[in-house]
């Protein structure tokens, strides 16, 4: 389809000069110099109950105002998953939070909060609190808390430390067990807990004013989050009020609500007063969240052609001690097994989420896609070199096709660049020549390999959850428009092509289309906010309708205004134009005379909802060259290659910059990144120097490509494109370290300590 | 606990009542509203509060206020012409899409404001080593590179 000239062009982002001056302000940056600051006081063991608090010594710390413990915050529990509200009891979110918690479950747990004048009050005070616990077994991974006789940690929400699982099964998997001339593969692939490491750490300030607790916070998902806030308080949603400004990355870790209820408790105890709580950079490592460990013992059954048979797949994800999004994510593991490969016969998954005494999981790019195309993409190449076949070609005969459509969900391939994406990759590395010179036999130390991995990512929640989206277009007098939304701008791009978006849609030239970034949720239109790459998809069809709507508005007036039909008029960038392409009066002064006109005035505005009942499968791949030296087992990416199908771009060069940091992300998660905690639980790498995310050393120049398809069901042909580029980047990496060494790492991150223990134990060393 | 320091703040003499134990970062946030110095660490690990002092890139964050006595401190907010034209630096950070979250960009727009200013051009491995003080979560470093390569070339070359 042909979309108007602005969709597909890279304009540079709305925000970028206020972003290189300095102007641009984050949720710090607007905090009143005043305001008291608010620390919290974490749990030193992993499981327990708190006895008692003592906090005299503390509360003589001049400068402190008040002490909150974990016996006197209301006994409410309440959910923290960026997950649009059910009106459906059974489809609510585990509300297993407190805002400070008498059962401990993992250290850094929160037990008590102090509100002083200044950071040394509140820190000193910190030190003096005495917490008495008494503790419990603690279970700091997936089997101990299995295990029969384990507590468990959350007995309202279960009887065991299972926060849900499920099964799927398709096909007679046992027939498919049984016979003998089928190949039978069985690996159990692991991965690691990863975090998001936004620079700007979690923070938000609260105050009371006009009766309602007002909270200015960092965060994906600004309604959800007055919601929850209202939910925790036990105070009506409507006397919240949430304020998102710029903020400084989220990467899921943002679309849960984090110390945003407790600030706002905080706040409304001490009489409304501006409270702020910036938790440090450690704190965002060890009790916000992270990305979810997994492990997935994967069986396979295949021809002697490479065609998958049957599979059976138990996976099972360490949630760590809270439910966050529950089994949301485990489940989206297991389901995009069935989706990107299809079995002939027979297909089983079976999907646990564990409850753990560890810090929690929760969304972080990708939301559970990486975990298991790490594994599937892993067992597609074991296969492929047990049969001597090309790791292409495999997958070409096992792979989603077009037409394809989710037994279980119903979501169906309305596009599909998936096998064009992959022989862009091949071309643009040279595959086949690569390929074939590394399968030559290496000696030496420096060993070289080419892997290559694909996926496939939804589009959006529909229909698991609802999907809606609103947005306003409001007239300016001299003809230029604001545009309203409650989506959020979190660093990918979303303003800008939000604005192209409804200069598209409206007629109206992009620069006179102004977008309102911050969310303030007593004025924005309702949305539930940036994750899911939904944005594009489900706003951008309310931004199309809006646009639509907007035009007609403005031809109607110009009609009524000059006596012409309507239906001859539309709006052309700066004016109202006639089918000859003639003016009839400019944008200005229509709009003047729209505000002005002693006989007739009117205030033109758009607004609608759509509510959104598609999905859409995007595509894409990533092909990796890696040397390897053996001794020193360290991995360097020579070449790198993302080639995505999102659909149509709405802004190419924003595009190809998202795609970069994906992969530097997957690239992180693939060789360095890894939150390491010891037996009892406690975190040993939680800071930025530690945990070994890349840095501009550490990555290759990366190629980011692109085919175009233009998907019917998305408003300007586009579908997903803000968490894919993080997902194949670990497995192609792994794939081209198993060509270049002959060893195959199930277990992420592929670090040196455990290349050297593997090339050693296999003699190559 | 409040002590006075005379220092040059984006090309202006100032005096500032700071706190003893404050960092520059803290002083040229609360003292002068200058927030784009960011905090994502404040420990030194970031890079995000990266400023000028004496010409030299610093963790203003692991820089106590008061060694800033008689210096001159630059700040992302300083490096408007007169005519509100944007430096190179800032012009090649948005044309080469070098900007997502932002948070990360105020601190590298300032490393690349000194490695600029050492009046010579730099290969892309050596810009890689200049740079690596400064975490990014957003761009993969990919467009920063190519931003400040320009930059480094369109004024050095
Ligand atoms: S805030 Fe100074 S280096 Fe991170
Ligand atoms: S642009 Fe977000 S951290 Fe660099």
């Amino acid at each position: 389809m042909a979309y108007p000239d602005i969709i597909g062009k890279s304009v540079p982002r709305v925000d970028a000069r206020d972003k290189v001056t300095g102007a641009a302000k984050y949720t710090a940056d607007l905090c009143p110099a005043n305001a008291l600051v608010a620390r919290v006081l974490h749990s030193t063991v992993a499981h327990g109950l708190v006895r008692a608090v003592d906090i005299s010594e503390a509360e003589k710390v001049p400068g402190v105002e008040k002490i909150v413990t974990c016996f006197d915050v209301p006994d409410i529990g309440f959910p923290t998953a960026g997950h649009p509200w059910s009106t459906e009891i059974s489809h609510q979110d585990i509300g297993d939070r407190r805002l400070l918690n008498r059962h401990v479950r993992y250290i850094g747990d929160d037990v008590a909060a102090v509100v002083a004048v200044d950071e040394v009050a509140a820190a000193r005070a910190l030190r003096l609190i005495r917490v008495e616990y008494e503790e419990l077994p603690a279970y700091t991974d997936v089997s101990s808390a299995l295990a029969p006789d384990a507590l468990p940690l959350h007995e309202e929400v279960s009887d065991s430390n299972i926060v849900k699982q499920h099964i799927y099964e398709a096909g007679d998997l046992d027939a498919v067990r049984s016979r003998a001339d089928l190949r039978h593969f069985r690996h159990t692939y692991r991965t690691q807990p990863a975090q998001h490491c936004h620079i700007e750490s979690a923070t938000s300030f609260a105050w009371m004013e006009g009766g309602k607790i007002c909270v200015v916070c960092s965060t994906q998902i600004p309604h959800i989050m007055r919601r929850v806030i209202g939910q925790a308080l036990g105070l009506p949603w409507g006397s919240i009020r949430v304020i998102k400004p710029y903020i400084g990355g989220g990467f899921g870790n943002k679309q849960d609500v984090l110390y945003e209820p407790l600030n706002a408790y905080l706040s409304y105890i001490m009489g409304g007063a501006c409270v702020r709580l910036e938790i440090s950079r450690e704190e965002v490592f060890t009790s916000t969240r992270q990305r979810h460990a997994e492990e997935l013992d994967y069986q396979a059954w295949v021809d002697d052609k490479g065609r998958l048979m049957g599979r059976d797949v138990l996976v099972l994800a360490q949630n760590g001690a809270y439910a966050s999004h529950g089994h949301a994510i485990c489940a989206n593991s297991s389901t995009v097994l069935r989706d990107i490969y299809n079995d002939e016969l027979a297909t089983r998954t079976e999907a646990k989420t564990v409850y753990t005494n560890t810090g929690t999981a929760g969304a972080m790019r990708g939301y559970g896609i990486p975990q298991a195309c790490f594994a599937a993409e892993c067992m597609m190449d074991d296969i492929a070199l047990e049969l001597g076949m090309d790791p292409i070609e495999i997958r070409k005969l096992n792979m989603m096709r077009p037409g394809f459509v989710d037994p279980g969900t119903g979501i169906a391939c309305n596009s599909y660049g998936l096998a064009d994406c992959i022989e862009k990759g091949r071309e643009l590395s040279r595959w086949d020549e690569k390929r074939a010179r590394y399968a030559k036999p290496q000696s030496g130390n420096i060993r070289r390999g080419i892997g290559m991995g694909i996926f496939t990512y939804k589009t959006g929640v529909y229909p698991i959850s609802l999907e809606t989206a609103s947005a306003r277009l409001v007239l300016n007098e001299d003809g230029t428009a604001q545009l309203q939304l409650g989506a959020t701008e979190i660093g990918q791009g979303g303003d800008t092509v939000f604005c192209q978006m409804a200069a598209a849609a409206s007629g109206l030239d992009f620069e006179r289309i102004h977008i309102v970034s911050f969310q303030d949720t007593d004025t924005a239109p309702f949305d539930t906010g940036a994750y899911a790459s939904r944005q594009t998809y489900v706003t951008g069809k309310a931004i199309k309708k809006c646009g639509e709507l907007f035009r007609q508005k403005l031809t109607e007036r110009a009609a009524a205004r000059f006596h012409r039909p309507a239906e001859e008029l539309t709006v052309a960038g700066d004016r109202i134009a006639d089918r000859s392409g003639a003016t009839v009066v400019t944008l200005a002064d229509l709009a003047e005379d729209a505000f002005y006109a002693l006989d007739g005035s009117e205030h033109i505005t758009a607004e609608v909802t759509s509510h959104c009942t598609d999905n859409t499968f995007a595509f894409g791949c990533c092909f990796a060259e890696v040397e390897v030296d053996l001794a020193l087992g360290r991995v360097k990416v020579l070449d790198l290659i993302n080639v995505h199908d999102s659909g149509t771009l709405i802004n190419p060069a924003l595009a190809a910059a998202q795609v970069e940091g994906g992969m530097s992300m997957g690239l992180g998660y693939a060789l360095s990144e890894e939150m390491l905690y010891n037996g009892e639980g406690r975190l040993l790498n939680g800071t930025l120097l530690d945990y070994k995310l890349p840095t501009a050393l550490d990555v290759p120049d990366l190629k980011a490509e692109f085919v175009v398809t233009d998907d019917p069901t998305g408003p300007f042909g586009n579908k997903a494109l803000g968490e894919p580029p993080a997902i194949p980047v670990a497995p192609a990496i792994r794939n081209a370290v198993l060509q270049a060494t002959g060893v195959a790492f199930n277990e992420l991150p592929l670090e040196p300590k455990r290349l050297v223990a593997a090339f050693s134990e296999r003699g190559l060393i | 606990m409040l002590q006075i320091i005379k220092l040059t703040v984006n090309g202006k003499p100032c005096e500032i009542a700071v706190d003893r134990r404050w960092s520059l970062a803290e002083a040229l946030r609360q003292a002068l509203g200058l927030t784009s110095v960011k905090k994502g660490c404040e420990v030194g690990e970031c890079g995000a509060c990266t400023v000028l002092v004496d010409g030299k890139a610093v963790d203003s964050c692991l820089y106590l206020a008061l060694w800033a006595e008689g210096k001159s401190v630059v700040t992302v907010e300083g490096l408007k012409s007169g005519d509100n034209d944007l430096h190179p630096i800032q012009k090649a950070f948005i044309e080469e899409c070098a900007v997502q979250c932002g948070f990360c960009t105020p601190g590298l727009i300032m490393s690349a404001v000194e490695i600029v200013g050492e009046g010579r051009v730099y290969s892309r491995d050596e810009l890689r080593k200049l740079l690596s003080g400064h975490l990014c979560r957003c761009t993969g470093y990919e467009n920063i590179l190519n931003a400040v390569e320009r930059a480094v070339r369109e004024i050095n070359g």
